[in-house]
């Protein structure tokens, strides 16, 4: 079966500048020949730290980015292609819940409201049925009617992120876009989200594209995983397999600085130096040389296709199969 | 080792137009020469409020100290006047913020800023102060050279800029270092490099550190002892391993368990009920609507703390009644 989203050698450069004086050849690279695909019913995490380009990959699903390469196939149709009223009939099956629930919800309209809008747009439900839907779509996500009449203020972060969670199931997607749902949350809210979650999906049916910067979250809801760098996939991968044994120097680093709250599992605070080079002029060969314990003469000037090490997983890295990452030695 | 600061009961509210916030309902808090203590819990549990009225930064008339006692070194820092608390901050307690962007001057230079806190606090020439500044930005992690001495906040890095406030806060000598969610703003890999400047800070120079932080990894792995808030109370305190491995505060035991660590999403446990209105918080224990373990006493008055080891305490009658061996206890 072909994949529900599939995204093909998507590039995404934004032009510096803009002023009259300042306009320069010079890009941003924030997406660069970055390739995956989610089948039905999934979760698919993108990782990576701010600026590797996860969001903006995510927009440009979403079309609110336009693509510089690459296409995006969605459910059969290339979205990069499609003319404008073609691509709005298409997207009803893609929706998208945002990292902060107080700036993506209009304070000026009730849950009635936000719930109704799509509704309103999409469909020709009327009058009672309407409203028998948006109380249906609220008990979905934990919110009775004596929530309808109220306004964005008056409900906490968590519970604001559930009015966004009915606005997106709303038009029974197949695909919803989850950018850092719960970043903005406490510990014991965002537990109760993810719960929620994983609970519509396996209700629904939802395949799950989730952005996300906390591995943690990550394992507990994803089933693949890409990890982002520097505008590129370094590695994908199943989720538990990527988390627990990571073939890219990236991701090892990533994972093993993450303070545990555990402490007995210490942190390894002093594994990578550095900080992320500039997007603009991104370092030739494999984008991660500047900052890996394990470079190479090679890394500075090829960049490392991705390869499969089988079972689906991909990296991009010029070190061989079977590398010991911890020990930093080939064992086989 | 001697207590260098310590907080004993200290409350606090805000009068605001929609009533009075009962924001520090009793904190009890010692923070010992050369550790760095652990401020831990959610949103709006008064972790930061507890900071600001150490160093006498709260807004005033709105916030009203109504009990207790902030001693540094045996002074107690509430009774300090203005013209005193100016003298104390910098010298004695500094501190730093989660967004380093918004406490730099954008027109400055950080060598400006930096050397200027220096002048005032000590009361130094421009060279010394100079010459203070160098130091502290080298301990602070950062090329102490001319071009990062003229170079302003905003031509800095995420990190940078972190370092560059902890230089500042460490310029003067404070003995203690409040740092306000210090990660919060930063990614992960440069999250790992702050918090090898915390510990390297205690280890060389011997700064006492209490770090406020929603993360319970961040403190696991920086803190010698941890305390956890609700509601405006610190409801467990104890040295890090026994806080986190061997939890006994119902609060504490929950909030780990909502931890994604390793865990798939319907494994996660959840605490039911939402974090209490402090202008109108349940009575004695501000968790008993929210608890597994409540009992009647638990809604009439509030438990002290109950010692578990010489250094860990919860603040439970639960914990009590088990203490005393069993089911029995309280009625």
């Amino acid at each position: 079966m072909t994949p529900l989203l599939s995204v093909q050698g998507l590039t995404v450069h934004f032009p510096v500048g803009g002023g009259l004086s300042t306009r320069s050849h010079e890009v941003v690279h924030a997406v660069d020949d970055v390739s995956f695909a989610i089948e039905r019913g999934q979760t698919f995490a993108l990782v990576g730290e701010s600026g590797s380009g996860k969001t903006t990959v995510a927009r440009a699903v979403l079309g609110l980015n336009s693509p510089t390469g690459g296409a995006i196939v969605f459910d059969g149709h290339d979205l990069t292609a499609l003319k404008r009223g073609a691509r709005r009939r298409a997207m009803g099956d893609v929706q998208v819940v945002f990292q902060d629930p107080y700036s993506s919800l209009s304070p000026r309209m009730t849950v009635h409201d936000v719930v109704a809008e799509p509704l309103r747009a999409r469909s020709d439900l009327s009058g009672r049925e309407l409203n028998e839907r948006i109380v249906t779509l609220l008990e979905m996500v934990g919110l009775g009617t004596q929530h309808l009449w109220r306004r964005p203020h008056e409900f906490s972060g968590g519970q604001r992120q559930r009015i966004a969670i009915a606005r997106a199931l709303a038009l029974e997607p197949k695909l919803v876009i989850l950018d850092e749902p719960t970043s903005a949350l406490d510990v014991s809210v965002q537990a109760r989200i993810l719960v929620l979650l994983e609970e519509l999906q396996r209700e629904l049916g939802l395949a799950y594209l989730f952005i996300a910067h906390d591995l943690a979250v990550v394992e507990s809801i994803a089933d693949r995983v890409a990890v982002m760098y520097l505008a590129q996939i370094m590695e994908t991968g199943a989720a538990d397999d990527v988390l627990h044994r990571p073939r890219h120097p990236y991701t090892h680093a990533l994972i093993r600085s993450v303070p545990s709250p555990d402490p007995e599992r210490r942190a390894d605070l002093g594994i990578i130096a550095g900080e992320v080079p500039s997007a603009i002029t991104p370092p030739s060969g494999c984008r991660f040389h500047t900052r890996c314990r394990f470079r190479m003469e090679v890394c500075d000037s090829v960049y490392p296709e991705p390869h499969d090490t089988g079972g689906g997983r991909l990296v991009s890295c010029h070190l061989p199969d079977g590398f010991d990452l911890d020990q930093g030695v080939t064992t086989r | 080792m001697a207590d260098l600061l310590e907080i004993r009961d200290l409350r606090l509210q805000f009068n605001s137009m929609r009533g009075t916030v009962k924001a520090l309902d009793g904190v009890d808090l010692t923070v010992r020469e050369r550790e760095i203590i652990g401020l831990v819990g959610e949103s709006g549990c008064g972790k930061t409020i507890t900071g600001l009225a150490v160093l006498g930064l709260l807004p005033r008339p709105q916030a009203e100290v109504t009990g207790g006692q902030v001693l540094f070194r045996g002074e107690d820092l509430l009774a300090l006047d203005g013209r005193e608390l100016e003298k104390m901050r910098g010298r004695l307690v500094a501190m730093v913020f989660q967004d380093p962007l918004a406490s730099l001057n954008p027109v400055f230079t950080i060598g400006d800023q930096i050397s200027r806190v220096v002048r005032i606090h000590k009361k130094v020439g421009r060279n010394e102060a100079l010459e203070a500044t160098r130091t502290a930005l080298a301990a602070a992690g950062l090329p102490p050279d001319e071009a990062l001495l003229d170079s302003y906040p905003h031509q800095l890095s995420g990190g940078m800029r972190q370092r560059a406030c902890m230089a500042m806060a460490i310029s003067c000598g404070a003995p203690l270092l409040i740092a306000d969610e210090p990660t919060t703003a930063l990614d992960v890999t440069i999250q790992a490099q702050i918090l090898r400047l915390l510990l390297d800070l205690r280890d060389e120079l011997g700064i006492a550190q209490i770090l406020i932080t929603h993360n319970v990894g961040v403190a696991a792995q920086t803190c010698d002892r941890i305390a956890v808030m609700y509601a405006g109370s610190v409801v467990e305190q104890g040295r890090t391993t026994d806080v986190l491995k061997h939890p006994r505060h119902p609060y504490t035991m929950a909030l780990y368990d909502c931890l994604p660590q390793g865990k798939t999403a319907s494994e996660l446990r959840t605490i039911p009920g939402s974090v209490p209105d402090l202008i109108d918080p349940p009575p004695a224990c501000r968790f008993h609507p929210r608890c597994a373990h409540v009992m009647d006493v638990c809604r009439s008055v509030k438990p002290g703390a109950t010692q578990l080891s010489e250094e860990h305490w919860a603040a439970c009658y639960w914990v009590e009644q088990q203490e005393r061996g069993g089911a029995g206890g309280i009625p």
